[in-house]
């Protein structure tokens, strides 16, 4: 297949999830109607909505929204995993490397246990955001003072450590507090918000900027899998790139994790099954990362939703229960071996 | 007076707190090959390493004229290319990708390869005949034909001088002289300026114009294979009893 063809079976899956996402519910909406109500919100052509108010309502303020975020995270994390595993040139990078998560889970930790009373639903996203970018610029400190490992060895370790002792602090202000274990918990096994808009005007901007510098150094991160000394002897700064990369996947990680939770895998398997059927070229990784990130995760968003209705399943639960055995069953029947 | 391709005046490599190449100096006229030969330690993959940059060096190293200091990594990627020991071939990458990657130098930071570079990879994967295998992923691809892609994208990098560390040392003896003859080819027909390090000392003999003998990071002797290829400077700094007959290095039995 063409890399033109690649990109348009990718896109055509994401379309269909989106599709899926929203019209697939506890309500079910059909897609005539739907469409035809999404024609009624355009002004001047006085089209009339079939839907109720309720199931209009249903549609485009929890529904739409939800899965306009789910499809944000997808992307976000997938591509940054994918990027993660090119600079470090480690397959086994996943986006929370470097200490976001822990960091993330401390901010949000500290958010619900002394923020309660002030409204934490809208302090946790910033306490996570800003939990996960100090863990990050520590372990990039330390990594830094320690000097430059070879692939960036020096750093994962340094992400490895900064990792531990935030998981550390944020176990120990948990087990003090645990009345609040329960939406701590929630937070950490991940669930995508049915708050509206106000989660996708949060995490669209950083998802846009963070996506868009990755994508422009697809070309960059071909040329640093030949390693570090070989890509310097190309004329390429491989630390410059490096800490590029790294500052937009993480800042795009961190807002996702803020808004979302930890969800795990999705980081790891979209990358290494694109890259078992499409190869390992960063120039059609990561957009197609970008397409089927996002449109996996809604896909697993729906499975959340609708398996246990109406009670949700953490997302987090979802995409390793479905995604382990789909990438194992990807890893079987590729001829290619999984090489970063 | 013709710029010099290569020049190194008083060059040291300081590693682990040692002169692992120490105050050497020496120049290679355009399209010269000069072979570095010496035993393990001596100091050659080090110098090669400081030519590109990629250790920090004391002393001056000019490339056609222009001192390294002076130049931005890109440049200096544009005036040497490399085709190291032992390359990292990304197994799924295809061999026409592979090449490209030696027009870097010449893309900018954001940019994409435009049409001028195509081209050049183009006509560096014709020129290794490497046409039928360029859709081929290189870890597909056998020792030498790997070694061709190496060359490849060395030669699509357009850069005067080409340094080769152990080019053969992976390939069998068939593979080996292939290689070199190719590169004494390419040397011939490009223009290029060729200085590498090898270990076997015969072959070096058989394709360098001039040979350097490194030890201790020194240069302890220079000129051509019948004036450097003598028995009593291989026993003193290889520690190796050797016959040389008619250009060929023999081990002999102690």
């Amino acid at each position: 297949m063409t890399p033109r063809l690649w990109i348009l079976a990718a896109s055509l899956f994401l379309v269909v999830s989106l599709v899926v996402g929203a019209l697939v519910g506890p309500v079910h909406i059909g897609l005539a109607d739907a469409v035809q109500s999404a024609v009624a919100r355009i002004p001047f052509l006085h089209v009339r909505s079939p839907l109720s108010p309720t199931d209009d309502a249903i549609l485009w303020d929890i529904r739409v929204p939800r899965v306009v975020v789910g499809a944000l995270v997808g992307a976000m994390l997938a591509t940054a995993g994918a990027s993660y595993q090119g600079v470090f040139r480690n397959p086994l990078a996943d986006p929370y490397l470097l200490g976001v998560a822990a960091g993330a889970g401390l901010g949000a930790t500290l958010a619900v246990v002394y923020l309660r009373g002030v409204d934490f639903q809208n302090t946790l996203p910033p306490a996570a955001f800003a939990g996960g970018a100090v863990a990050v610029v520590a372990a990039y400190a330390i990594g830094r003072s320690a000097g430059a490992g070879p692939g960036g060895a020096t750093l994962v370790l340094a992400g490895v450590t900064v990792a531990a002792f935030f998981t550390a602090v944020q176990t120990f202000v948990q087990q003090q507090h645990s009345d609040t274990i329960q939406e701590v918990y929630s937070w950490i096994l991940g669930r995508l918000p049915s708050s509206g808009w106000r989660d996708v005007i949060i995490l669209l901007p950083y998802a846009a900027v963070a996506i868009t510098g990755i994508l422009l150094h697809r070309r960059l991160l071909d040329v640093l899998s030949v390693g570090d000394e070989e890509a310097a002897s190309l004329g390429v700064h491989v630390g410059h790139v490096r800490l590029a990369v790294v500052v937009c996947a993480t800042v795009g990680t961190a807002a996702a994790v803020a808004v979302s939770g930890l969800i795990g895998f999705v980081g790891i398997i979209v990358p290494h099954a694109i890259r078992l059927v499409a190869g390992p070229s960063y120039r059609l990784l990561l957009p197609l990362s970008v397409l089927v990130g996002a449109g996996f995760l809604v896909l697993a968003d729906v499975i959340a939703r609708t398996a246990l209705s109406p009670a949700e399943l953490p997302i987090g639960v979802v995409t390793a229960f479905f995604g382990a055995p789909f990438f194992a069953i990807v890893l079987r029947t590729s001829r290619r071996m999984a090489s970063s | 007076m013709r710029k010099l391709a290569l020049a190194l005046e008083r060059v040291t490599v300081e590693l682990g707190g040692r002169n692992v190449v120490d105050g050497v100096s020496f120049a290679v006229d355009p399209g010269e090959w000069v072979t570095m030969i010496g035993p393990n330690g001596a100091g050659k993959t080090s110098l090669l390493r400081a030519i590109t940059g990629l250790v920090p060096h004391k002393g001056e190293i000019r490339l056609g004229g222009v001192g390294t200091r002076q130049l931005r990594r890109r440049e200096v990627a544009q005036r040497v290319s490399v085709v190291p020991q032992s390359p990292f071939l990304p197994a799924g990458m295809r061999v026409r990708e592979y090449v490209l990657l030696g027009r870097t130098p010449y893309v900018s930071y954001l940019g994409r390869e435009g049409r001028r570079d195509q081209a050049a990879a183009a006509a560096a994967i014709e020129r290794l005949d490497l046409a039928d295998l360029a859709q081929r992923e290189l870890g597909t691809l056998s020792g030498g034909e790997q070694q061709r892609a190496v060359l490849a994208r060395a030669l699509a990098q357009e850069a005067p001088l080409l340094l080769l560390d152990e080019p053969t040392s992976a390939l069998d003896a068939g593979r080996q002289q292939e290689a070199l003859e190719l590169i004494d080819a390419l040397r011939l027909d490009a223009g290029l300026t060729v200085v590498a390090a090898m270990h076997d000392l015969t072959l070096a003999g058989l394709y360098a114009s001039r040979l350097l003998l490194l030890s201790g990071g020194r240069v302890v002797a220079a000129g051509g294979p019948t004036e450097v290829l003598t028995e009593p400077l291989i026993a003193e700094h290889y520690g190796a009893s050797v016959r040389v007959v008619e250009g060929a290095v023999i081990p002999v039995r102690r």
